[in-house]
């Protein structure tokens, strides 16, 4: 019978391809997210999703890709925020809940008024199982540019995170880095934009990242702690959107949702369990 | 080559958003191959002052040459070293001692920051001389105050910088470690380094400083200790406050573990 729960969505074409695209945005995810907990961002994240809305119905009017609309956008509201806090006297979370909402409700309001054959429910809550070749070549894509550049700068990214102080003491080019963390986060949303949808996406992009970090000190670890959790969440993910007809986004955030509480509990050094214990124990050291 | 390793403050002013003037018309200037101490209250504005001169906040007047350069241009070539403030460090972060003595080489590698031997040796060096090398592999947030002075310490010689700023070095600090980390900075000025420290320990200041900047919201005095480190002028930096600490006395010298 287990087997058979594992087996027979593969009969369907549909379903082998909504794993795999999955399995791969569940990855991409998982290592962005990893900077994006420690950096602090996750509303940055929310903002980014929220903003792309104008931006596919933009691109669907105009008939380009629609990664491409989606990237505009995202990245065009981060640029915005930016801009915002910069020239005004408000805190940062005033001034991203301004420009998120703002771009978003344009694009509720676009997607009445340009006709086009886009299903808003299918933007705001993504669509894998009827995911188009066309499609998932942009996500592909979108998702091996994320990966390439984090690989490749996967260190001085860590130190902006952890430390853009000494970046910029060490003559680093900081304000690079920033502009290549957002650019490697609205290029992710747009990875994950068709498997997750725009309200459930930064639940991918925030959630392993945070599960990790309770499991573990070291950055590496913590990655692929990441990355475990998100493909585990993704592929049974669909498996459980298949059989109980639930919307695929919604059972890998319950996933890994449910991961998180798991690692809240039980993580061997920052769990609540672990921490009663040693309160009872009062024994305020390490290991 | 004309290289003075001294940094040059002119008339320096800083608002934060919401606030009031943190530094204004601050002016100084650092001298190569001295220990100078920045003196000041609490709020005096001695952190704005380093975050001026390292560039990590856009000053509303003013400017800064270190060494006769501009700000970048003195860091590409690695010719400063920030020790940050305790407060400002994020000691959750998932990075161990190692990792962040090895972040004081990245300006010396390749795009990838792929360590050479001389890096490891190197970091090696650096964390054998603050006396961490056992700490190594200990997640940052798992070292006591002293060990985290000297881990980010052990970063900044790494970074082999002949300018080197500390903020507060000595605070959470206990009386060895403090001793200790003076022993170094006695070292690296006697082999050419130049020394910004900002403290309120008062005590030790004249053991080890050569020199000292007097500040609260501007530069009150700046010269040689001897001149400027008076009952007068500290009243006058913290506004009357009495200024008495035996701390001095029980500095014994006793080197890091
Ligand atoms: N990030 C900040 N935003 C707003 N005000 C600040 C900030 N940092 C410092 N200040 C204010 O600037 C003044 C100088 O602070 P600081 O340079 O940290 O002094 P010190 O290091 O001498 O204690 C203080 O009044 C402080 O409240
Ligand atoms: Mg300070």
């Amino acid at each position: 019978m287990l087997l058979d729960w594992i087996t027979e969505p593969l009969e369907y074409g549909f379903m082998v391809k909504a794993l795999w695209v999955s399995a791969f945005v569940g990855i991409v995810c998982a290592v962005l997210s990893c900077y994006i907990t420690l950096k602090g961002w996750s509303l940055m994240g929310d903002a980014v999703a929220h903003a792309v809305v104008p931006g596919v119905v933009v691109a669907y009017a105009l008939g380009i890709p629609f990664a491409v609309g989606a990237f505009l956008f995202g990245f065009g509201a981060t640029v915005a925020i930016g801009y915002v806090k910069e020239n005004t006297r408000l805190k940062e979370d005033a001034v991203i809940g301004v420009v998120f909402t703002g771009f978003f409700a344009f694009g509720l309001m676009l997607s009445t008024k340009i006709p086009s054959n886009i299903d808003l429910f299918h933007i705001l809550f993504g669509n894998v199982l009827g995911i188009s070749q066309e499609d998932i070549i942009q996500t592909l894509i979108a998702g091996f540019i994320t990966l390439l550049v984090i690989l490749l700068r996967r260190k001085d990214l860590l130190l902006f995170c952890f430390d853009p102080n000494h970046a910029k003491a060490i003559g680093l080019n900081t304000t690079f880095m920033y502009y290549t963390l957002l650019l490697v986060l609205a290029l992710t949303i747009v990875t994950a934009l068709q498997t997750a949808g725009i309200i459930l996406v930064v639940a991918m992009l925030v959630t392993p990242g945070a599960t990790a970090y309770l499991l573990s000190d070291r950055f590496d670890r913590m990655l692929a702690i990441a990355v475990g959790t998100s493909l585990l969440s993704s592929i049974l993910g669909v498996y459980l959107s298949y059989h109980l007809d639930a919307p695929t986004g919604a059972c890998i955030v319950v996933l890994l949702t449910l991961l998180f509480v798991a690692a809240m509990i039980f993580a061997p050094k920052y769990g609540l369990l672990r921490r009663s214990c040693s309160k009872i124990e009062s024994d305020g050291g390490y290991q | 080559m004309t290289q003075t390793l001294g940094i040059t403050v002119d008339n320096i002013s800083v608002t934060y958003t919401n606030s009031r003037l943190a530094l204004y018309d601050a002016s100084c200037y650092v001298k190569p191959g001295n220990i100078t101490a920045l003196v000041g209250p609490n709020g005096g504005g001695k952190s704005t002052l380093f975050k001026s001169i390292m560039g990590f906040l856009e000053p509303n007047q003013g400017k800064v040459n270190i060494s006769g350069l501009p700000i970048h241009q003195a860091q590409k070539k690695q010719l400063v070293a920030y020790v940050p403030q305790a407060d400002e460090v994020d000691w959750n972060f998932p990075v161990s001692v190692w990792d962040v003595v090895m972040m004081g080489r990245y300006g010396y590698m390749n795009l990838f920051r792929i360590p050479s031997a001389k890096d490891r040796r190197l970091v090696k060096e650096s964390l054998t001389r603050v006396g961490m090398m056992d700490f190594k592999d200990r997640q940052i947030g798992e070292l006591s105050g002293g060990q985290k002075k000297r881990a980010f310490l052990a970063r900044a010689l790494a970074q082999e910088a002949k300018i080197m700023l500390l903020d507060e070095p000595f605070t959470g600090v206990d009386v060895k470690t403090e001793k200790a980390i003076i022993d170094l900075l006695l070292q690296l000025r006697d082999s050419g380094h130049t020394i910004l420290i900002s403290t309120h320990d008062l005590a030790s200041i004249s053991t080890f400083c050569n020199r000292v900047i007097l500040l609260n919201q501007t530069i009150l005095a700046s010269g040689k200790t001897e001149a400027v480190f008076t009952e007068e002028n500290l009243a006058m930096t913290f506004g009357g406050l009495p200024i008495r600490s035996k701390k001095a006395e029980k500095i014994n010298t006793i080197g890091f573990d």
